[in-house]
């Protein structure tokens, strides 16, 4: 494949990615956190001309990224971010990233230094669905599919759209966009919360930006 | 010695970190694949300690394959169809390119120990001259293992201009205080042989054979791992089924460790030796730069790859890490992967799958990028 020819066709990446993908400014400077086997970087790269760098914890995933050409290191989105100088991108992404991470908060903190837009993904846990499971079945929802267990778990700090979004105004971000995921893939816009919105999301997507930051 | 030589710094004499001015300077080099009519092709290969120009083909000596033929050629990792190869021996080897066994032009005898002492970063300044008469004017990549990788990111932050795409592999931005230390155990059992006859032996007919053995053998095993070692040899004996209680090669470890001393002797050069161990031990790209590794790449142009084997204790992954954090820093444009295997050291001459398929991934997006088309 070449790069921005018109033989080049988007081939079809995963919806959450692709809503992040549309988000994103072409040709800017973008750091992926997590980024896994560099699904969303190769379709920025290729299709939206950024200058795409990624960080993924698994050495497996790092070296699948590479041998798509792409620029990724191992490292550890807790401790590695401090070594970036600010404001190195435009864009930071954390794409269902967050809830594995130690510290959360923190982590928020070193991307809004180190890009000037943030954007992160997350599973809600005020679904219906987890809802259910806890207060019906009496069991802790779980997100990596029917085979992942509470004690095996990667995702350590879960939260809500509600909980995010007071995350927000306490690190005083200003929330350029804010859309949900619900379960048929249908996006809707995240306004002040509705009693409904909280319910009926499985993903709540986040585009950021530092209150000291210019507007567009 | 067959290949290419060319006599460099004619005019003006190389200035050496050490104060010394030196010149003019023979290099002796290899080439493979062709230049293209932009000149954006060119991929240097530094070679480490005791490697040479001989990458990709027969060695003149040994008649051994070269030393890195699984990568290089055509179709290869490093495909010599698409990209034109350049291998030069370093400054103070012995393979061809100007260093101790050379006539040192103000006595008529071989210079010896009256050769200078030279750096990694004088290495690359010989190169630089190199691809300054191959009208080279921006490589395409360097790459290299080892001292070879020591060479890549001293180009990096002294050249960045003049590289497109950097790699190195199993290397360090400084010696580690380990490293000196086995290096002067090499020296010392070099200048401890009688023949090195204080580094004149060429002038009285000898070569300090034992000590320069002794030498390689003792580096050879730091290239190895212990697990590679005893999934070798274990604790197997050699052409006998029973402990000598004496001093022979009982076990094959030994025989296999003699035979490396040996074969050694034959194609080097004890002062280079010396000189090119030393040359390593004094490298430290941060101290160049007011102690920070990351002023050394400050707004650098240049894509890295970095590579590093979790066997390998030599030049550990820490070694490669603290180069990514410093290039983070610089917010350079880098990848780092980190191969699992036993093989040590070594391992980036080996057959290595996972690092020949994230080389090659790097190199064609590189390429992509420089637009050399495709792979």
């Amino acid at each position: 494949m070449t790069a921005g020819t018109a033989g080049a066709r988007a081939r079809a990446i995963r919806r959450d990615l692709q809503i992040i993908a549309d988000m994103i400014e072409p040709g800017s400077r973008v750091l992926d956190i997590g980024c896994g086997d560099g699904e969303l970087l190769y379709h920025l790269v290729n299709f939206k001309d950024v200058d795409a760098r990624g960080i993924e914890l698994s050495q497996d995933g790092v070296n699948a990224c590479v041998v798509r050409g792409l620029s990724v290191i191992q490292g550890d989105a807790d401790t590695d971010l401090e070594d970036y100088p600010p404001g190195a991108f435009d864009y930071a992404v954390l794409s269902q990233t967050l809830q594995a991470t130690r510290a959360p908060r923190d982590l928020l903190g070193q991307l809004l230094r180190i890009a000037t837009r943030v954007v992160v993904s997350f599973t809600n846990f005020g679904q219906m669905g987890t809802r259910w499971r806890l207060v019906w079945e009496g069991r802790m929802p779980v997100i990596g599919g029917p085979a992942e267990r509470w004690y095996d778990t990667a995702n350590i700090h879960l939260c809500t759209i509600r909980d995010f979004q007071e995350l927000c105004q306490d690190l005083e971000v200003v929330v350029e966009r804010a859309v949900s995921l619900d379960r048929g893939g249908r996006v809707s816009a995240i306004g002040k919360i509705g009693p409904f919105a909280n319910l009926r999301s499985r993903q709540g997507i986040f585009l950021l930006r530092r209150e000291d930051s210019a507007a567009p | 010695m067959p290949g290419t030589h060319v006599r460099l710094a004619t005019d003006e004499p190389l200035l050496l970190d050490c104060g010394v001015a030196l010149g003019p300077v023979t290099v002796a080099y290899r080439t493979y694949g062709a230049l293209n009519a932009d000149r954006s092709n060119a991929i240097l290969v530094c070679h480490a300690l005791t490697g040479d120009q001989f990458v990709a083909e027969p060695h003149p000596v040994t008649g051994k394959p070269g030393w890195w033929d699984l990568l290089v050629g055509p179709g290869k990792v490093l495909d010599t169809d698409r990209y034109h190869v350049v291998c030069a021996n370093v400054l103070g080897g012995c393979m061809g390119t100007t260093g101790p066994m050379d006539i040192n032009p103000e006595t008529g005898e071989p210079y010896g120990l009256d050769f200078p002492v030279i750096t990694i970063s004088d290495m690359v300044q010989v190169q630089a001259l190199l691809l300054d008469h191959l009208g080279i004017d921006q490589l395409f990549c360097v790459i290299g293992g080892s001292m070879g990788g020591m060479q890549v990111l001293e180009w990096a932050a002294r050249f960045p201009e003049r590289v497109f795409a950097a790699v190195p592999i199993a290397a360090a931005a400084r010696h580690s205080s380990q490293n000196i230390a086995f290096n002067e155990v090499g020296r010392q059992a070099i200048m401890a042989d009688p023949d090195w006859c204080q580094g004149e032996y060429l002038r009285h007919g000898k070569v300090p054979t034992r000590g320069l053995a002794v030498a390689r053998m003792a580096a050879h095993i730091t290239y190895l791992s212990d697990s590679a070692l005893h999934r070798k040899f274990g604790r197997r004996l050699q052409g006998r089924d029973a402990l000598s209680f004496g001093f022979d090669a009982d076990f094959q470890v030994e025989s296999y460790l003699r035979h490396q001393g040996i074969t050694f002797v034959e194609r080097f050069d004890a002062n280079s030796y010396l000189y090119i161990t030393r040359a390593m031990d004094y490298f430290d790209i941060a101290a160049e730069h007011g102690g920070a590794l990351s002023k050394a790449f400050a707004d650098t142009p240049v894509r890295f790859c970095l590579f590093s084997f979790t066997s390998d204790w030599l030049f550990p992954t820490v070694e490669s890490r603290a180069v990514v954090k410093a290039l983070n820093a610089a917010a350079a444009n880098v990848s780092f992967v980190e191969v699992k295997t036993d093989k040590g050291h070594d391992a980036f001459l080996l057959d290595e799958p996972e690092f020949a398929t994230t080389l090659r991934g790097f190199l064609d997006g590189a390429g992509k990028h420089r637009g050399l088309g495709e792979g």
